[in-house]
């Protein structure tokens, strides 16, 4: 490190009071801001469990559907229709809808059904007890290993309950990549026998999963379901289309948002007004160093580096303790759901490089205007 | 013959614009020698402060010009004034402006650190200075340790840390006893003082009269006397 460094270093740090105020600062509100987007991630990435857990390349729908749970069941022509377009290699039909499933030990527990296709099963979870092709057998019905299956009072292979008063059995226990976000237990079964057992509408077609013959194909395969009157989304559209529902539809984005400004805001007062106060303690001597001969883009960079350094070391501290925080919750609360992206990191790291750039700003202003005469003056 | 450190010619400094104006340094000129420790007596508000300012490159005169070993400071450019200041003046101020955190050694380092030398080279240096100065048990201590005249010292040692060709203390004595003052100034005048380097400090402590080789008295402004020794 340069010896100029090495002195704004020394400033900064020998102010052990002022030094540990802005870490603390910092560190809470770098923690705060990474806390609320990761939780935000991690409802997000729930809500959409069911297209991840898929896997289909196009998804087609109701226009009206905004989340993967809330389908808007289309009649059968349709698949028909999207099956008989250029450039599709197949279509399937998908169930997706509540149940009321009473148990042995005679409660009532709400389940998501999701009903696969009878011929090619597409979409099946990986199964980690039972066989696959059990779930042809009479009544047979595969549940997902996941934090809400204790719900369900731990299912074995071959346990027995009531669904829409039909008979349901358990053949297969399967895991899932994601989790559903409302925290209820997740079955599948045949589709035939899904809307068999679950009082259906009229219409009992969920969804349409949609393999096209190449990339090529997703554009004119949009546009001739959009021209029967419905909507066909990508797998990464469905996901953005249902993130958009809750950022734009619910309160839920808007209230994450505030919280992470009130987070930034946070950081931003305690570290502006502690660098503020360190500078002001210091005008003095830095006006000093001015007579003495630092020129005052030197002063400047030593404030810079100060606040960069404060701000960068209360990043590091900050995602590592929310990173901690969430990796015990997840070990205590298997529903916890909070995911650390990327764009969490990055979105977290350029607020605290505004709070850097505010920060140092205050403190160059003073920094730049303090004439050397005034400490002869002075 | 003596070899001139310092030239000023016709100085005029005035602060404020219109009937707020107010006359600094009125027609001021004088010179300074290497080799010689030069008072600017006066009574408060006299201009002596203004005028030391202007003279080691700091405060920007009205009118005149200061030759310092025959170049012009006031045509230098903002940065290039700052590097004679660096390079070529030593001050120690009145209220010493040490950083209270950093040890005494750091804080004498500073101008050789602003001059880019390595930290170790810059300590090393500093810490000689400090021996000079009387302080070599003192230089792992933060200044806030110290008495005040040892705090004067450390200011000393990092004024000559750099080998200045000229020297400011801007009263020097004011916040010492007298005592302590007289041996402050006793020691500048013994150890800091060479034939290659000019002193001028400013002061009213009619007690260390007895150290300068001139004494130039101001009052309103102007150079109302000037005197050998005290």
């Amino acid at each position: 490190m340069s010896p100029f460094l090495t002195l704004a270093y020394k400033l900064l740090v020998t102010d052990r009071a002022k030094f540990a105020a802005l870490i603390v600062g910092l560190t809470f509100s770098v923690f705060l801001m990474v806390q609320m987007t990761s939780m935000f991630a991690g409802i997000l990435q729930r809500a959409s469990a069911t297209v991840f857990n898929t896997g289909a390349t196009l998804w087609v729908m109701d226009p009206a559907v905004t989340t993967v749970a809330n389908s808007i069941p289309m009649p059968d022509y349709v698949l028909d229709a999207v099956r008989s377009m250029n450039g599709v290699r197949w279509a399937v039909p998908l169930f997706s809808g509540a149940a009321l499933v009473k148990l042995q030990s005679g409660v009532y527990q709400p389940v998501t059904v999701i009903g696969l296709d009878d011929t090619t099963l597409f979409g099946r979870p990986r199964l980690i007890a039972g066989q696959i092709e059990d779930i042809f057998a009479d009544d047979a019905f595969i549940v997902v290993r996941d934090p809400e299956y204790a719900k369900l009072d731990s299912p074995a292979l071959g346990t027995t309950f009531e669904i829409n008063d039909h008979r349901g059995v358990i053949v297969g226990i399967a895991k899932v990549p994601i989790s559903g976000l409302f925290g209820i237990p997740t079955l599948y079964t045949t589709y035939r026998r899904a809307i068999e057992d679950i009082p259906r509408p009229r219409y009992t077609l969920s969804y349409i999963l949609v393999e096209p013959k190449s990339a090529a194909d997703v554009p004119a395969i949009v546009a001739g379901v959009e021209a029967l009157g419905y909507r066909a989304l990508t797998a990464k559209g469905f996901v953005d289309h249902i993130t958009a529902f809750y950022i734009y539809q619910t309160s839920l984005g808007t209230n994450i948002l505030m919280m992470t400004v009130i987070s930034f805001l946070v950081g931003l007062s305690i570290s502006g007004q502690t660098f503020y106060t360190f500078i002001i303690e210091n005008l003095e001597r830095f006006g000093a160093l001015k007579a003495i001969g630092a020129k005052s883009r030197e002063l400047v960079s030593i404030i810079l580096f100060q606040s960069l350094l404060t701000s960068l070391t209360g990043y590091g501290l900050g995602v590592g303790l929310c990173a901690l925080l969430v990796a015990v919750a997840k070990l205590r609360l298997p529903d916890y759901s909070s995911t650390i992206t990327y764009l969490n990191l990055v979105i977290a790291l350029v607020m605290v490089l505004v709070i850097a750039a505010v920060s140092g700003y205050v403190g160059v202003r003073k920094v730049i205007r303090v004439e050397p005469f005034d400490i002869f003056r002075a | 013959m003596r070899t001139a450190a310092i030239q000023a010619r016709g100085l005029v400094k005035w602060f404020g614009e219109g009937p707020a104006r107010t006359m600094a340094i009125r027609d001021v000129s004088l010179e300074a020698y290497f080799g010689e420790m030069l008072y600017i007596v006066g009574p408060s508000g006299s201009g002596k402060t203004t005028l030391l300012s202007i003279l080691s490159g700091i405060l920007r005169p009205n009118a005149g010009s200061v030759l310092v070993k025959g170049q012009d400071i006031w045509r230098l450019s903002r940065d290039a004034l700052a590097d004679f200041r660096l390079n070529t003046v030593g001050f120690v101020f009145q209220d010493y402006h040490l950083f209270p955190r950093l040890t005494t050694a750091e804080n004498a380092a500073i101008p050789l650190i602003l001059k880019r030398r390595s930290w170790a080279e810059s300590l090393d240096v500093a810490r000689r200075c400090l021996e000079i100065v009387g302080l070599a048990d003192r230089v792992e201590l933060p200044p806030v340790k110290l008495s005040t005249g040892e705090q004067q010292r450390v200011a000393i040692a990092r004024a000559i840390v750099g080998e200045p060709d000229l020297l400011i203390l801007d009263e020097p004595t004011a916040s010492l006893d007298g005592e302590t003052g007289r041996r402050i100034v006793e020691f500048v005048r013994g150890h800091v003082l060479t034939e290659a380097r000019c002193i001028v400090i400013v002061t009213h402590d009619s007690r260390i009269a007895e150290f300068a080789d001139r004494t130039i008295t101001m009052e309103d402004g102007r150079i109302t006397g000037e005197v050998h020794g005290g």
